[in-house]
């Protein structure tokens, strides 16, 4: 239970936030930060464990906000149902994509090109398709009933989409810890290498991809309840593709925490960045930019591998003179 | 009734429109079949050199076929600079660093020009920008008709440096085998920057010849590279004849899904051939090999 401690200590200090701050800005921040780092923790599964780069994760994400969002409005199913429903949609979205790309044999520019392009169909065929909205959207009943998955006080919400966070980081830590993951990662090293070694790639990366898809859809989900209301353009948008990848890059790629942590690093920056000018169209994503080619130019390993590797350094020299074998297995 | 003479109007039109396709791709495949990465910053070049284009004309009064001479230059340059400087510093050697690196400088560019410019969508008027020629059946955009001979013009001159050049043969020296090229002397790195030079200048040529009869917004580019990884694929990736027939071909499937099934679905006609050729044959109609 050690290697869960990081998680339980993280997210208790999350859900205190609520406790000491009432500003509805503050706490509608975090809300959207934590949203975009669980579609990044989704995008981390399956591009930081597994290396496989998805420039398209929208299809995921619009996949689970679109099921829920025809259920409700048209159907009348329950929220709940349709949250799990969503996060369904998503992963069988995923299956579809993962078995079809996988199978191909696609990697590299070819899987970032076809998951880009799955996502982008998907969004001009919600733009024109009736159920969908067609051009206008889905708007869902106000109703802040408990059972219909909204609530009066934004810190309910607050505690929601921290408690989905959660979750996600004990899959990413449960992952790390399973054979499973190990197949993931050696995939991810070496894929030719992997399946000389017995390791059947294709089947490990269509699971890598489900369990991603479903976590971003969960993100999908999460956003139709809060805000309401989705479009085909928020739900299949480049810009959530782009935050979903963004978010692991920077926080630090395949690591549990490092979607959270380049979530909250980013959307600071970006909120900051506007406090500072003003609500000008094009700085925080003109920053967003910047800050992943200097991640990747200056920590190919994101922000908490540029930590880890300072705090190796600090502890190598400190205290690897008194244990001298310290030093090889650090390498 | 359908008149056939529609149908070959919808295909000439096609083929103009495809041409300038072409183009993009063709800078776009360049880059692949040399540094094995799709460059995701080409439509955000592509809108920047639409700026360029633009305000040369308003601001210095510059004829867009004569901004040619200044732009492509110019944005050889900025390819050159940017993957010397930029992209290959920060790619460590890693395919997938580049691909990011190259998505993050299309986020930076197109957001950079959305903060300095607004959303606006701009135009330039031009005395030539509406004349066409009647062939009685249909009429042809002059402008498209110029960019349609000076697309093969430039594939034609790009085929001449690649071949009759030191630097041409370098690059496809590069593209064939990266160490043995090292090997033999050639600096890599300098072949690299050379080639996405040369990618960029293709997108500031194709700036060019759209900006007469086209529009510019920060992310006009999109649209056409969207189309140009279609175009790349279908072709298949680093060919460059491929990439010529490639983008008359889309021009043509566009122009026809566009008149049969309206514009948008005539868009998802255009995904769902990117998405079957990636699947059934991602080498393409020429490549070589995936």
């Amino acid at each position: 239970m050690k290697a869960f401690l990081p998680i339980a200590i993280v997210v208790a200090g999350l859900a205190c936030v609520p406790l000491f701050v009432h500003s509805n800005v503050v706490l509608n921040f975090l809300l959207v930060t934590l949203m975009i780092a669980l579609a990044g923790q989704g995008w981390n599964i399956l591009g930081g464990y597994g290396g496989q780069y998805s420039f398209g994760h929208a299809a995921f994400f619009g996949a689970g906000a679109y099921t829920t969002a025809i259920l409700q409005a048209h159907y009348g199913v329950n929220a709940w149902l349709g949250f799990v429903a969503g996060v369904a949609a998503g992963a069988a979205v995923g299956a579809i994509i993962g078995g079809l790309a996988f199978r191909a044999g696609l990697r590299s520019s070819y899987f970032a090109l076809v998951t880009l392009a799955f996502a982008e169909v998907l969004r001009i065929l919600t733009s024109v398709a009736p159920i969908t909205g067609a051009g206008v959207g889905i708007l869902i009943k106000l109703d802040l009933r408990a059972q219909s998955f909204q609530f009066q006080s934004r810190a309910i919400f607050y505690f929601v989409i921290l408690a989905l966070v959660a979750i996600a980081l004990i899959i990413a830590q449960l992952l790390e810890r399973s054979r499973f993951g190990v197949w993931l990662i050696a995939v991810r090293e070496n894929e030719d290498a992997a399946m000389a070694l017995g390791v059947d790639a294709t089947a490990v990366k269509l699971g890598a991809m489900i369990v991603s898809a479903a976590i971003t859809a969960a993100a999908g989900c999460f956003y139709v309840q809060y805000f309401l209301f989705i479009d085909a353009g928020i739900a299949y948008g480049t810009w959530i593709s782009i935050e979903a990848l963004l978010t692991p890059i920077i926080g630090g790629v395949g690591t549990v925490f490092g979607a959270l942590v380049g979530a909250l690093v980013v959307k600071s920056l970006g909120e900051g960045a506007k406090l500072v000018t003003g609500d000008v169209p094009g700085l925080d994503l003109m920053i967003y930019g910047a800050v992943l080619v200097l991640v990747i130019r200056f920590a190919p390993r994101g922000i908490v591998g540029a930590l880890a590797d300072i705090y190796a350094h600090v502890t190598r020299r400190f205290v690897a003179p008194r244990k001298p074998a310290a030093g090889v297995a650090h390498g | 009734m359908l008149s056939p003479l529609i149908l070959i109007s919808a295909v000439l039109n096609g083929l103009l429109i495809g041409a300038v396709y072409a183009l993009v791709a063709l800078g776009l495949t360049l880059i692949y079949g040399v540094l094995h990465i799709i460059n995701f910053a080409h439509g955000a070049l592509l809108s920047a050199a639409l700026f360029a284009a633009f305000f040369a004309y308003q601001k210095l009064g510059l004829d867009p076929y004569l901004a040619t001479f200044l732009l492509a230059p110019g944005f050889f340059a900025l390819g050159y600079a940017l993957q010397r400087f930029i992209i290959g510093p920060a790619s460590h050697g890693d395919d997938r660093n580049m691909l990011l690196v190259t998505l993050g400088l299309a986020v930076l560019i197109e957001n950079a020009l959305l903060y300095a410019f607004r959303a606006d969508t701009r135009t330039i008027d031009l005395a030539y920008g509406f004349r066409s020629i009647d062939l009685g059946f249909t009429f042809l955009a002059v402008p498209r008709l110029i960019s349609f001979v000076a697309v093969f013009a430039v594939a034609l001159a790009l085929w001449l440096i690649m071949s009759f050049t030191d630097t041409g043969k370098a690059i496809r020296a590069v593209a064939k085998e990266k160490l043995g090229a090292e090997l033999a002397g050639i600096d890599v790195a300098h072949i690299y920057a050379m080639t996405f030079g040369l990618g960029t200048a293709c997108v500031a040529l194709a700036a060019c010849l759209l900006i007469p009869t086209y529009y510019v917004n920060p992310s006009a580019g999109n649209a056409f590279v969207l189309i140009a990884f279609t175009i790349v694929v279908l072709g298949g990736m680093g060919s460059v004849p491929g990439a010529l027939i490639g983008g008359l071909l889309i021009g043509v499937v566009e122009s026809l899904g566009g008149f049969f099934f309206g514009e948008s679905l005539g868009q998802v006609g255009i995904f769902l051939i990117f998405i079957a050729v990636l699947l059934l044959r991602p080498r393409g109609l020429f490549g070589a090999s995936a």
